[in-house]
């Protein structure tokens, strides 16, 4: 059993290292030009976005629409810290605090409204983002209003995106496996029943809202150091759709449904740039569609793991072993 | 005292716009329980009617008015029996989803006929363009119009919903849709009807919004749509009367901050108030608490 494990961490070591090499060789010949690095660095940004997301609304079962509020902060932080002090370690804090303001955000908003339940906590996230976006807007001397901020230093690379959005997969996968993560899980089963087991549902759906939020304040703080341009526009509630749109479009309760999600979400977008009039009537349509014809998402809850490799090579041996 | 009054009037103006469209959120969240995120683009679709009827067929303001209210009930029925019949049995967010992207599907498809920019309603003639002076209270005419339509159209709403045999089937499906099923209730015809009372409704407003701010554009449905879904579960989501009080209240704060204080921070006053609301009192004002049962 541990032999497996060990070569199960030895395959995914492989093939992380693999494909950040890859990618990175691909950036080196030019063939991944730039356009196509911002296509790529919107896809990372959108699964720390649609991981965090899916902590929330998939596996703890709360309903949330204001993700993009979130995600202002730890962009305007970044943004501010790094205008200031534009050096990588001045990056690096802008990121963090970014990630820390956010989540103390999170937790203050959540321990009040986390009390309401279903879509009236829909109403209050959404109304909470809102609210963020018209201070963001009203702070002309800090924030410089709706003309927002220019010229942000660029930091973000390949190589720190790799880095983000692998930390935020692993670190909450490996939540939701930790007995927090079973305790999340339970809440969004039945509330009553986790509750009666002596699970403090309180304490773990704002413990799943803070480390959601904080994710989020590290997609924002890479958003405003990749695209060197925010405004308060950009986190309206339509980013927060946009995100929840990822996540159930993936299947919510699965990470790798939010990743593949994130991931086709974005190469088709860069596609239908092509028809840029009727891209979004495409967009909408096709989001009609799949919710009708497959209302759990491409994954369910399912997820892909290196069993479902070992389970398939297995069903294959056995069928020739028929033969 | 006097500029109290005449921000209270244009308050109740603005307030009968948010009190129309809130209903029709109201209404379908209280028999499918969904945010039906589809009916702020309906509202919109009313004011492009409207404006289609006024400019191109050079008709007067009612006609226009019944026309866009009869085409708005046309595409929510389409969109109801088109984009959430198939989901019925299918989880909330599945459906909350599929009306996201039949509002993107609303907005963009007009974008691509009508074109993104801002047009503006045709300049109104004779009884519209008066106006009532009351000492230093200015009252125009639009204003009168539109409360009045507003208060008919909410009476009328009322004895629907109130006396006649289908408004009795929404009140029985809207609290048990299987045990009203099995009393021999056509769910999804009463379904259907709620659709195209809600649409009726916000047709009206969108046409009436024309009249009254002069421009329209096809994503002029968003922030109204959400302040008036502010209104309906200020008021007490699922409940009539609530939503008509919640879309005046709304309305008149609005007018008020933006009269009193600084504009920029009239929606976020309406959002902290909703935040409260549903904090002290989450089932909305005139809601009762239910308790959840194991």
């Amino acid at each position: 059993m541990k032999k497996t494990a060990k070569s199960n961490l030895a395959i995914k070591l492989v093939s992380l290292v693999s494909t950040f090499a890859i990618i990175q060789l691909l950036i080196y010949l030019d063939i991944i030009n730039d356009y196509l690095q911002a296509t790529l660095a919107t896809i990372c940004i959108n699964i720390i976005l649609a991981v965090s997301l899916n902590l929330i609304t998939g596996f703890t079962g709360q309903f949330s629409l204001g993700h993009a509020g979130f995600m202002s902060i730890g962009a305007y932080t970044c943004a501010l810290i790094t205008l200031r002090n534009p050096t990588i370690p001045g990056f690096i804090l802008g990121v963090l605090s970014g990630a820390v303001a956010a989540a103390l955000v999170g937790a203050i908003v959540g321990l009040p409204t986390l009390r309401l339940r279903g879509d009236y906590l829909a109403i209050a996230t959404l109304g909470m983002s809102e609210i963020i976006r018209i201070v963001f807007l009203n702070l002309d001397e800090i924030t410089n209003g709706a003309a927002g901020l220019q010229d942000i230093p660029q930091f973000t690379n390949w190589m720190w995106l790799f880095i983000y959005t692998t930390g935020t997969v692993l670190i909450i996968s490996n939540f939701i496996k930790s007995s927090h993560g079973r305790a999340c899980i339970s809440i969004r089963e039945d509330e009553i029943a986790a509750e009666a087991m002596g699970i403090s549902s309180t304490k773990y759906k704002v413990t799943a809202f803070t480390i959601g939020a904080f994710f989020a304040g590290i997609a924002g703080a890479l958003y405003a150091s990749t695209f060197n341009f925010i405004d308060p526009k950009i986190f309206g509630f339509s980013k927060s759709i946009d995100v929840l749109v990822i996540v159930v479009l993936g299947g919510l309760g699965s990470i790798s449904g939010s990743i593949i999600a994130a991931v086709l979400l974005g190469i088709i977008t860069t596609y239908l740039q092509a028809f840029a009039n009727i891209q979004m009537i495409l967009y909408s349509v096709l989001l009609i569609i799949i919710m009708i014809f497959r209302p759990q998402g491409l994954m369910g809850s399912k997820e892909i793991s290196l069993s479902v490799f070992s389970k398939l090579g297995d069903s294959l041996k056995s069928k020739k072993g028929r033969v | 005292m006097e500029q109290l009054l005449q921000q209270a009037i244009n308050g109740i103006s603005l307030g009968s716009i948010y009190a129309l469209i809130a209903l029709g959120y109201t209404m379908v969240y209280g028999i499918i329980k969904l945010i039906n995120f589809a009916h702020s683009d309906v509202y919109m679709l009313g004011a492009y009617f409207g404006y289609v009827c006024m400019t191109s067929f050079k008709l007067d303001f009612l006609p226009s008015l019944l026309i866009s209210m009869i085409l708005c009930t046309l595409t929510g029925v389409i969109v109801e029996k088109v984009a959430y019949k198939p989901l019925r049995n299918a989880t909330r967010i599945a459906v909350l989803i599929t009306a996201i992207g039949v509002s993107l599907f609303i907005e963009y498809v007009t974008m691509a006929i009508a074109g993104a920019n801002v047009r503006s309603y045709p300049p109104q003639k004779g009884l519209f363009a008066q106006s009532v002076n009351l000492g230093n209270i200015n009252i125009t005419m639009q204003q009168i119009i539109i409360v009045s339509i507003t208060i008919i159209l909410m009476v009328l709403l009322q004895f629907i919903v109130k006396k006649t045999r289908i408004g009795k089937a929404m009140r029985a499906v809207s609290i048990d849709s299987d045990a009203a099923e099995l009393m021999g209730i056509n769910v999804n015809t009463t379904i259907s009807f709620t659709f195209a009372l809600g649409s009726a409704l916000a047709g009206a407003a969108g046409i009436m919004v024309g009249i009254y701010y002069n421009s329209i554009n096809p994503l002029m449905g968003m922030l109204p749509g959400l302040k008036a879904f502010v209104a309906a579960v200020f008021g007490g989501i699922g409940i009539i009367p609530g939503a008509m009080i919640g879309g005046y209240f709304i309305g008149i704060v609005e007018v008020l901050v933006s009269g009193y204080s600084n504009s920029m921070y009239r929606d976020g006053v309406v959002f902290a108030i909703l935040i409260l609301v549903l904090i002290l009192k989450p089932a909305g004002l005139l809601g009762k608490n239910t308790r959840e049962k194991v």
